[in-house]
């Protein structure tokens, strides 16, 4: 391989790998947080031990997630200066504020809270207790917020100028760089895609549960009470985020056609621009060369996700490779992403994620407790629900089984999601790390060599690999033995001050690593 | 005093506020083999950071992120150039953070036991490649017309910066052995101070060596002042800690990390980081500053979230302020 090229390559490997890989914690734990604290919320507010139980159960898991979330999150502060040491010069000026603003803002908020929270059960008054884990949630969503602005930037870059003397991109506006709508509609997407992957992971463990007590093999009826609970829990929030992804994504499918028409073209591999264009469902065959064997279409749908009618035209990809050769100079295929990835990683995305989506409504009916019930089917909130179709049908015995199933299987179906749209979204934008002004392979560290750069990937990854096992072995563990109903609340609400001295004095810690 | 001057300050403030914090964190670690006879009283320990070594592992994100904000060029050429330490110190740091996290969450002894291997290792390493990475920082390292670092890897692990890199050791081994004798109830108290002293004595001799050295090479009237204050500190924490004046003796360690890292930065300045090719190439707080916008926009920023910041991380020292013993430990954290 050229040297040139492999510099470019193992960098975006690495660059790939550990922003993937550590994008499988932030959804889990930004939706987690704010789970575990509507949970906490409703057993300080009614003091029921099924809310009780359901808090410590989700919270642990969520604690197992985090853990791995914020160290995987120091590899991507470093890794700019590391691997993009001329990406970082060029861009520093405007895209440091924002990364400064979510260490300063949000990490410090979530970081010290949580350790509040863990440990703060037995020393802190239960309302204080329960706003540090919301404090936490909203550090979470925060952390989001400015990472997006940043790279909401780096797809379309506003609010700088390009500074005469050194070449550089220069800050003119962060109230821009904050509120443009690419950044808006990013977070709204992510956020949303986020409590859809919350939601799919809690309602897969606790159809689990509850399917193991419908066939008798859980006995504590505690703990289907709190998984009960967490199932609706989590299919509604399901519905609702599910919802939100899709109306997000078409809204930033829109801003994509109109900021980087060719990210559109190539997740479609429309080579040639049509009007009314076609939506493709899927294509047999080389998409990549521009003529599918097999291929199912509908019409005008594409015309309708770009501009909201179905006749209007929309540019195709050599038209607008064309288009930027003419604009930024070279050969037009220089600006062709690549089709195979973009186009499937576009399906994939929305494959995955609809299909939660669709599985959570059809939950959220069949599993419903009063609503439109005859009375002989109604069950109580310690038994598992039965799966009702209409007023007095239940679903028949296979559908059942596969339906429980099915809950369970789809647990990771929003990870997988997420996975592919921002593979999908930062492949699309090449061949620029910010889009119209700099290219990828002019923002590696030109000293760095590449067999450092091949010393970085390979430990990184087989790092990430180990704890992968470890982190899942954990998570299976905790999952699969449920909430602990043996535990009990603190017996007395401390006060601001904590247990007084003479009577902290002895007594164990309500919690220790 | 120009914004890109501030920065510089701020910068200093936040690495300052992070070996502080951190640097009785890897003290902690470090002495879960050192000091810690038998599990119980590992946990004792790793529990006396339980609760915040998370917020404080943060100081050093903000410290990297306010660099990349402020001075472009610093973030890029400091961390390309050093890409083969900084990567140990991030595996380190990963490590570590899941073995505080992961330890207790299994009974077995086996599991236990790796765990706790890995925090000594964890908390050594990065507290011993700091000090190397800021003595080739002040020290000077070949930079060329680029900004770009042209040196070998072998040439970070000079004898100075090697120096450097024992004296933050054995300095925040020292801080942590003190941190631990406040923290701690019982016998590990009375021997955490004991340890303190040796360690004190190490770090006075090594310190006094590696400053002294600093200051003959690149330092000034600002810096001289600093190492007056982190020798008197250092001393005044010996003799607090032998009087079992153990609050004195943690506010007096914890002095001279402060002033300690300060006099790096004191006699680093106005450069960020000089070049020993040609002094024309060093970077300099001026040279690699964002625009004044971007500094201004940061200023705000840093002026109303940092007291913020300092308030609740406070808080949060108060709330667990008890000391803990074997005696406090539950019988068992999983279930």
């Amino acid at each position: 391989m050229d040297l040139a090229v492999a510099h470019e390559t193992i960098s975006r490997w690495q660059f790939g790998i550990t922003t993937v890989y550590h994008f499988l914690f932030v959804p889990l734990t930004i939706s987690l947080a704010s789970i575990v604290a509507g949970l906490q919320t409703a057993w300080v507010r009614t003091g029921r031990e099924k809310y009780f139980h359901a808090t410590k159960f989700w919270g642990k898991l969520f604690l197992i997630n985090i853990a791995m979330g914020v160290v995987t999150g120091i590899v991507q502060e470093f890794q700019f200066g590391m691997n993009w040491s001329d990406y970082s010069r060029f861009v520093g000026d405007v895209f440091g504020a924002p990364l400064a603003m979510e260490a300063l803002i949000a990490f410090f908020f979530e970081s010290t809270f949580i350790g509040l929270w863990i440990f703060g059960w037995d020393r802190l008054p239960k309302k204080v207790h329960l706003a540090c884990i919301w404090l936490v949630a909203i550090g979470t969503a925060l952390s989001a917020y400015f990472i997006l602005a940043a790279n909401s930037w780096m797809q379309h870059p506003v609010g700088y100028r390009i500074d005469p003397a050194t070449g550089k991109a220069q800050l003119t506006d962060i109230v821009r760089v904050l509120t443009q709508n690419t950044t808006v509609v990013q977070v709204f997407h992510t956020l949303t895609a986020a409590f859809l992957t919350g939601a799919a992971f809690v309602v897969g463990i606790a159809s689990y549960h509850l399917w193991r007590a419908k066939r008798g093999k859980e006995t504590d009826r505690r703990r289907t009470a709190a998984m009960r609970t967490s199932l609706r829990v989590g299919l509604a929030i399901a519905v609702v985020a599910g919802l939100g992804t899709a109306i997000s994504g078409d809204t930033l499918g829109k801003v994509m056609f109109e900021q980087q028409p060719m990210k559109m073209a190539a997740a479609e591999a429309l080579w040639d621009t049509q009007a009314p264009a076609p939506f493709s469902v899927f294509a047999i065959g080389d998409v990549s060369k521009g003529h599918n064997s097999v291929e199912l279409e509908i019409p005008g749908i594409l015309s309708f996700l770009a501009h909201n009618d179905f006749s209007s035209s929309v540019p195709g990809i050599n038209d607008t490779a064309a288009a930027e050769a003419a604009k930024y100079g070279g050969q037009p295929e220089d600006y062709i992403p690549n089709i195979f990835v973009t186009y499937w990683g576009f399906r994939l995305m929305i494959g995955f994620g609809m299909t939660s989506f669709a599985a959570a409504l059809i939950g959220l009916w069949t599993t419903r407790r009063k609503f439109w019930l005859a009375p002989e089917h109604r069950t109580g909130e310690d038994e598992p629900p039965k799966l009702m179709l209409t007023k007095k049908r239940e679903m028949s015995v296979f559908f059942t089984r596969w339906s429980w199933r099915i809950g369970i299987l789809t647990m990771g179906f929003p990870l997988v999601a997420n996975s592919f749209g921002w593979i999908f979204t930062e492949m699309g934008r090449q061949p620029w790390v910010v889009f119209g002004l700099m290219r990828t392979r002019d923002a590696v560290s030109p000293n760095v060599s590449v067999g450092t750069q091949v010393v970085g990937l390979t430990t990184l990854t087989v790092l990430y690999a180990v704890l992968a096992v470890i982190e899942v072995g954990l998570l299976a563990k905790y999952a699969a033995a449920g909430p602990d109903t043996t535990e009990q609340p603190p017996a007395k609400d401390p006060t601001l001050r904590g247990p007084s001295d003479d009577e902290d004095a002895d007594r164990p810690l309500a919690f220790a690593y | 005093m120009h914004l890109h001057d501030l920065w510089f300050v701020l910068i200093a403030v936040l690495w300052i506020g992070y070996f502080f914090l951190e640097g009785f964190d890897f003290g902690i670690g470090i002495l879960t083999r050192t000091l810690a006879r038998d599990t119980a009283e590992r946990r004792v320990l790793i529990n006396t950071i339980g609760p915040v070594w998370d917020g404080n592992e943060v100081w050093l994100l903000t410290a990297g992120g306010a660099t990349f904000a402020a001075f472009p060029d610093w973030y890029a050429t400091l961390f390309s150039g050093f890409f083969v330490p900084l990567l140990l110190i991030l595996v380190c740091l990963i490590v570590r953070g899941v073995s505080f996290e992961y330890r207790h969450q299994r009974s077995g002894e086996r599991w236990q036991r790796n765990w706790e291997l890995a925090i000594f290792w964890t908390s050594l390493l990065p507290a011993f490649l700091w000090g190397v990475a800021f003595g080739n920082i002040v020290h000077g390292v070949d930079i060329d017309a680029d900004k770009n670092y042209v040196g070998t890897l072998w040439d970070l692990l000079n004898p100075y910066a090697l120096l450097g890199g024992l004296t933050t050791l054995v300095l925040f081994t020292f801080h942590g052995a003190v941190f631990a004798s406040l923290k701690t109830t019982g016998e590990i108290r009375v021997r955490a101070r004991a340890q303190a002293t040796a360690l004190g004595l190490a770090t006075a001799v090594l310190a006094l060596v590696f400053l002294v050295w600093t200051q003959a090479h690149s330092g000034n009237g600002w810096s001289l002042a600093a190492l007056v204050v982190a020798v008197l500190a250092l001393v005044g924490a010996l003799g607090a800690n032998r009087l079992a004046r153990e609050g004195w003796a943690f506010a007096l360690s914890g002095l001279t990390v402060v002033a300690a890292v300060g006099m790096l930065f004191l006699s680093l300045f106005p450069d960020v980081m000089p070049s020993t090719l040609d002094p024309d190439w060093s970077l300099t707080v001026t040279n690699s500053a964002s625009s004044p916008y971007t500094l201004k926009v940061m200023t705000v920023v840093a002026l109303v979230f940092t007291p913020l910041v300092l308030l609740y991380q406070g808080w949060t020292y108060w709330v667990f302020r008890r000391r803990i013993g074997v005696q406090h430990l539950p019988a068992a954290a999983h279930h």
